[in-house]
């Protein structure tokens, strides 16, 4: 099939690349432009750990094309901090968040873009922004710690 | 778990969509938020040769307000829907059954056009639209068409849509002033599909006499339903928790054709119907004022 032209911005960067319409943003990010901190689970919108922020919203980086992400604003995890770690990902590791660590990208970055809206949730909030994201080693309470105490970081510095 | 090859244009302009629309017949398929269309081309479901890209055509993401109705463009995405001022003030259920479709991470790329269209029987909006008796507006090379929600849905992901025909916006009549609303779902996460599920609208008198109900059902059955029987025996009547029981009971007589598959049986749907039911019923009655 015919390729298109797309442009858009990758972690501040200017990109622009001729894709197969075929190819969904996580794979264009993954090979074309090697960022693999965006992972695939399940390819079709389940387990979320392929979140990524568009024009700063988050969403399934595998239920979006790349020729979708046309003059679009993308954040991956490698962009979200440049400068050692990001208060969502240092409260990740203090709180024990992560063990495989597969789901983490698209849980820091869920928990990000949550976070930006509702600064200061409850745990209730908190698990229900997270339950489109599958964890199969934590068993969510220490992720749900970090998201909490990621809050509390973020307030701390602003 | 790649989609298959197809082309894809990016029309910036309704009439060079529906141009496009009709010259490729149904071998081309609309984007729109591509929520359900591309997990079902990751998994080779479905096998378009063209998509048709409506997120770069300007105006079909507004939602107005006019006489008594409002308008929702089809490709109005559903946050947006949950965080517009307007539709919370006039359409509380809408606003309260959209933060039920999905995850944000879905609700921020997923349209309202695209959920109505896709029509999944366990999905809320096509139900929402039953429940509101909204209208949906059709348009097609050769012109427009409004479809009334109860005959746009007409079987398993089928509704009236004909190839080259594209939805363009819903038109929802705001409910009069002291109408009670609710939708209940029962789900295994919040935002999971919904095994059973009910929206109503009720309005009363001051004795309490019910003047006016809807009910509609998603989740169980090949296509949301307007449970008929049940409005048509509450009307009239007045409300209380023995009528409305009555009435919820009714809800599972309309299941025509049975949902079931590894998520929830048939049996298991069809109890929770009339729970669902029920649950609505009483949350709109507690709702309505006189």
């Amino acid at each position: 099939m015919a390729r298109v032209s797309i442009g858009l911005t990758v972690n501040g960067q200017a990109v622009s690349a001729e894709v197969e319409p075929r190819v969904t943003l996580a794979d264009f990010l993954r090979d074309e432009l090697g960022l693999t901190g965006t992972k695939l689970g399940c390819e079709h919108g389940v387990c979320g750990a392929c979140t990524v922020l568009v024009d700063g919203a988050a969403v399934r980086s595998c239920l979006m094309l790349a020729v979708q992400a046309e003059g679009a604003d993308v954040l991956t995890i490698e962009g979200l901090s440049h400068n050692g770690l990001h208060p969502v990902q240092e409260a990740f590791w203090e709180h024990h968040g992560l063990q495989c660590g597969f789901c983490t990208p698209g849980m820091v970055l869920t928990a990000y873009a949550f976070l930006q809206e509702r600064p200061d949730p409850s745990d209730e909030e908190i698990r229900e922004a997270l339950a489109g994201n599958l964890c199969r080693c934590t068993g969510y309470q220490n992720i749900v710690a970090a998201v909490r105490a990621a809050a509390g970081k973020l307030a701390a510095a602003s | 778990m790649k989609p298959p090859p197809f082309g894809y244009t990016r029309p910036r302009s309704l009439d060079e969509a529906l141009a496009t629309l009709s010259t490729h017949g149904p071998d081309a398929r609309p984007l729109a938020g591509g929520q359900s269309l591309i997990p079902l081309l990751n998994l080779r479901l479905a096998r378009p040769s063209l998509l048709v890209d409506l997120a770069f055509i300007p105006g079909l993401a507004d939602v107005q307000a006019e006489n008594g109705t409002v308008v929702l463009g089809a490709m109005v995405r559903q946050r947006a829907v949950e965080r517009d001022a307007l539709i919370a003030q006039r359409v509380p259920l809408l606003a309260e059954a959209t933060r039920l479709v999905g995850h944000p991470p879905i609700r921020n790329r997923g349209t309202v056009g695209g959920s109505l269209a896709h029509a999944d029987p366990s999905a809320e909006y096509p139900a929402i639209a039953l429940a509101l008796d909204a209208e949906l507006v059709v348009r097609s090379a050769s012109g427009e068409r409004v479809v009334p929600a109860r005959d746009f849905f007409v079987d398993l992901f089928t509704t009236a849509l004909a190839p080259g025909e594209l939805l363009t916006a819903v038109r929802i009549p705001v409910p009069p002033p002291g109408t009670g609303w609710a939708i209940q779902e029962i789900a295994r996460r919040h935002g999971d599909f919904a095994l059973a599920g009910a929206a109503v609208l009720l309005r009363k008198t001051g004795d309490g006499t019910c003047e006016h109900a809807a009910i509609a059902l998603f989740g169980v059955a090949t296509r949301p339903l307007r449970v008929t029987a049940a409005e048509h025996a509450l009307t009239g009547q007045p409300l209380t928790a023995e009528s409305i029981r009555e009435a919820a009971a009714l809800a599972v007589e309309a299941i025509d054709e049975p949902l079931s598959d590894v998520h929830g049986s048939a049996a298991y749907r069809q109890r929770m119907a009339e729970v669902v039911a029920r649950r609505a019923l009483e949350e709109a009655n507690r709702r309505a004022g006189t």
